[in-house]
């Protein structure tokens, strides 16, 4: 019972992952760019959050609602200001230019909140559960994966039922030609970007619920996304969230085995499908 | 004498490092059909794309209505009401036949072409209009691309080489729609391989070799030897 | 009629080498005219600029991308310690054992993280970098996450008096640079340097060439991953202390190196050398580390990135493409225009 336990706590984390895999799924989508500040601007989120349930006085869910329209404007300045001009056939620009902004980012928080672990309060709702039969299951982790799905359903449905989507899906197929139809490359990749933002400012609230952060574990952050998107299969939002369950399924399992194994349990599930699967469990397009 | 619609004055295009077009002339009639002849590799796409806003150039070599666009973005020369059919059809894989038509709309420019309209013109679309575009026939992507350039009911619809890969029974049928299109006085530029076909549906003739303009004239009037001599350059 | 013949040297690059060969004379004497601090510097520079020249040939020459090197360096740190401490080997041939270490472990790394491509490549290599700072964290025998030091009677082993061993571990250092950059410059000028400076230019001209160009990147990585290592077991012996999170620091042995590379100038030998002084220079001269450095350094990349992609060797070359390595063949006996 106590590895089933473990495994319905794995999936339920997936969903977090799955939010941090999803911001990042989403710009590789349309422009072909990976983001590595992507786990850095989670943290910065959480951050956001901090400063702003302080200044306010209230709980971080009411912070999210401010934190997402701060996130996602900061994305697409950050998008037409600096990263617009990486966009390109080489693939170094993007690559160093993100790599120098995790590095900016990371320490800026540093000198602004110290190394000091914070987090979020949400109160009394992060320690209840309820039961289901022999298992007792918290509601944090339960909204957290609800609100994934959620996320990830409204990112299907902006993709394949609106303007902005189809702008999207054209200017990810062929940006020249997207022109002719009248869109402006430099905006469709600055909305994409905040768009991203705007979800990764809710993985990043819910992470600072969850547990607790410093200006380091951006990194870490970023890899469990990768990984998550790695597994499931580029192109695929869905897989991404069977990618996210996968690896938080391998970590609380891992954890059960030794603690100190959780992390690397989640790599080394990472690299086995790396070997056997390289292009992910559904893919839908080529990396 | 009303001005031209397109203004085309010392344009000096590049493809890369290549220098394609060399200061090049040329004017556009409101209301007219001009089409543009040329051997592969005479400048006729690098033309095309330059015009569409694809190359930038100074602002002064191209204008449009009087203003200079030589140097505006794609987009930019879109929303002043060119349209591009590009040479090759490049559709958009990721949507629909009906999403491409429908995306070609994004600018909502106010006009005579919608999707009823279109789908009366390329009845065939209707039926197939949820497929993904790319999994057309040859030929139905070709009237989906120029569906999709109609949509944003343009002042100046540029057609670039659209019978090419295409079988004769399919270019002709093609060609049977053009009147209906470009016949309630719509301005086009008809970049063609087949001259025979080019000097049936354009008034004007405009023969490119080497980056420059080597005749110009009326369709009915050119002769076939001026035409061979401006296209070979002999 | 002039004769016309192709070579690589230019003017520039003769003399360009035999002021080298004059620094490296005086640099060689070094322990005899510097003192201990200014000694210990020159030792960081040399495996510094080891570092970005072997970086700078994974990515700026071989497209590899790699933000997980540091996992070659704690590698190379820890095969040291254990060699020394667990199998009792004589520290320096504990050197040339972490180097094949790192070559046998690259191999197979190579193989999982090649079905990557570009930034995703570059991700994968960090998580490697982690799983091995994870793995050796379990090791108890080398101290487990805390860390482990050097015997004393080890370090005795290298030289008796301290004086000498300085010496020594300087010389390593020194030498380890010559032989890194000497080792890049020689691949380079060869027939598999040439292709994969084609596989850089286009791939898939390259391989329509003939060139394999799976291959040549996999050599390129299990080379660099071995002198990489070699370095790592280098700089470890001169810090007598290894830990995993100080093995496999990302700031230390991916950050500070990528930054050298791209502002000294990336895809050129002579970049990374010149990154270094430039990187050492400011850090010898600017009185506060931490933070607000690498948020200067960040943002100096980050602009020199989109503003001058070539770095500063690039800006200072221009478009004549000089060189001081003499790596290109030019034609000579050309008759100049307008004569």
């Amino acid at each position: 019972m106590d590895w089933v336990n473990a495994v319905v706590q794995g999936t339920l984390l997936g969903g977090l992952y799955a939010m941090f895999a999803a911001g990042l799924s989403l710009i590789f989508g349309v422009m072909r760019l990976v983001n590595i500040a992507h786990g850095d601007l989670i943290v910065l989120s959480a951050y956001v959050a901090l400063s702003g349930a302080m200044l306010l006085g209230v709980s971080p869910f009411v912070v999210l609602i401010l934190a997402v329209p701060v996130m996602a404007a900061f994305g697409y300045l950050l998008q037409r200001l600096v990263l617009n001009r990486t966009m390109g056939d080489d693939i170094l620009p993007p690559l160093l230019v993100t790599f120098g902004l995790s590095v900016i980012i990371q320490n800026a928080l540093l000198a602004a909140y110290s190394a000091d672990p914070q987090k979020l309060q949400a109160g009394d709702i992060e320690t209840a559960a309820f039961a289901i039969g022999p298992i007792t299951v918290g509601v944090m982790p339960v909204i957290v994966f609800a609100t994934a799905v959620a996320v990830i359903a409204g990112l299907q449905w902006v993709f394949y039922h609106t303007a902005l989507g189809r702008a999207f899906r054209a200017t990810s197929d062929r940006q020249d030609i997207a022109q002719l139809m009248g869109l402006n490359r430099a905006h469709v990749f600055g909305l994409a970007m905040a768009l991203s933002m705007a979800v990764t400012a809710v993985a990043g609230v819910f992470l600072g619920m969850r547990t607790s952060f410093d200006p380091a574990i951006g990194g870490s952050r970023l890899i469990f996304g990768f990984e998550a998107v790695i597994i499931g299969g580029l192109g695929n939002l869905w897989g991404t969230l069977a990618g996210g369950v996968i690896l938080g399924v391998a970590q609380t399992l891992g954890a059960k085995l030794h603690p100190g194994f959780q992390v690397l349990a989640g790599h080394v599930v990472f690299l086995f499908i790396l070997a056997v699967r390289p292009r992910g469990l559904f893919p839908r397009i080529d990396g | 004498m009303p001005e031209p619609l397109l203004s085309i004055e010392g344009l000096d295009a590049h493809y890369g490092d290549f220098q394609a077009l060399y200061g090049l002339l040329m004017q556009v009639a409101q209301g007219e059909v001009t089409a543009v002849i040329g051997a592969n590799g005479a400048g006729k796409t690098t033309l095309m794309r330059s015009v569409s806003g694809l190359i930038r150039n100074q602002p002064q070599a191209i204008r449009f209505k009087g203003q200079p666009i030589g140097d505006l973005r794609a987009d930019q020369v879109a929303a002043l009401g060119i349209a591009l059919v590009p040479e090759g059809r490049l559709l958009f894989p990721s949507l629909s036949v009906e999403e491409n038509l429908i995306i070609g709309g994004q600018l909502g420019r106010p006009g005579p072409w919608n999707l009823p309209r279109l789908y009366d013109l390329f009845p065939i679309l209707r039926e197939r209009r949820h497929v993904p575009a790319t999994e057309l026939s040859g030929g139905q992507q070709q009237m989906v691309a120029i569906g999709r350039a109609l949509m944003s009911n343009p002042d100046l619809l540029m057609m670039d080489e659209i019978s090419l890969g295409l079988a004769p029974v399919v270019i002709k049928s093609i060609y049977e729609a053009l009147p209906g299109i470009v016949g309630e006085g719509l301005t086009a530029i008809v970049v063609e391989q087949d001259i025979a076909k080019a000097l049936s549906v354009s008034s004007r003739v405009t023969c490119l070799q080497e980056g420059r303009v080597s005749l110009s004239g009326a369709s009915a009037e050119v002769t076939r030897d001026a035409i061979s001599r401006a296209y070979f350059g002999v | 009629m002039t004769r016309l013949s192709v070579s690589r040297q230019t003017r520039l690059s003769n003399i360009a080498m035999l002021a080298l060969a004059v620094t490296l004379l005086l640099l060689a004497a070094a322990p005899w005219w510097a003192g201990r601090a200014e000694l210990r510097l020159l030792g960081e520079i040399f495996l510094y600029m080891s570092l970005a020249t072997l970086w700078n040939l994974l990515a700026g020459y071989a497209g590899l991308v790699s933000v997980g090197q540091q996992a070659f360096v704690g590698l190379g740190g820890y095969m040291l310690f254990a060699a020394t401490l667990l199998w009792g080997v004589h520290p320096l041939m504990a050197l040339p054992l972490a180097m094949v270490a790192g070559a046998l472990v690259s191999a197979p790394v190579a193989l999982l993280i090649f079905r990557l491509r570009g930034a995703y490549f570059a991700i994968g290599t960090w998580v490697v970098a982690e799983v091995f700072r994870l793995s050796f964290a379990q090791l108890s025998a080398l101290g487990g996450g805390s860390g482990i030091s050097l015997a004393p009677a080890i370090v005795k082993q290298l030289a008796s008096g301290r004086s000498a061993r300085e010496a020594l571990l300087y010389w390593l250092a020194l030498g380890l640079a010559v032989l890194v950059v000497g080792a890049v410059f020689a691949f380079l000028r060869s027939r598999r340097g040439v292709a994969l400076t084609a596989i850089r230019d286009n791939e898939l001209a390259a391989r329509s060439l003939g060139i394999d160009v799976w291959r040549t990147k996999f050599t390129v990585y299990v080379v660099t991953a071995a002198l990489t290592t070699l370095t790592g077991a280098l700089i470890f012996l001169q810090k007598l202390r290894i830990s995993p999170d100080a093995a496999f620091s990302a700031n230390d042995w991916t950050a500070f190196v990528i930054f050298i590379v791209v502002i000294g100038g990336i895809g050129t030998i002579e970049g990374p050398i010149i990154g270094t002084l430039i990187y050492f220079a400011l850090r010898e001269t600017m009185a506060d580390l931490g933070a607000a450095y690498l948020i200067a350094l960040g943002a100096v990349a980050i602009v020199i990135m989109l503003v001058a992609p070539q770095g500063v060797w690039g800006l200072i070359r221009g478009k004549a493409g000089h060189e001081l390595f003499p790596l290109s063949r030019r034609v000579r006996g050309l008759i100049e225009k307008g004569n």
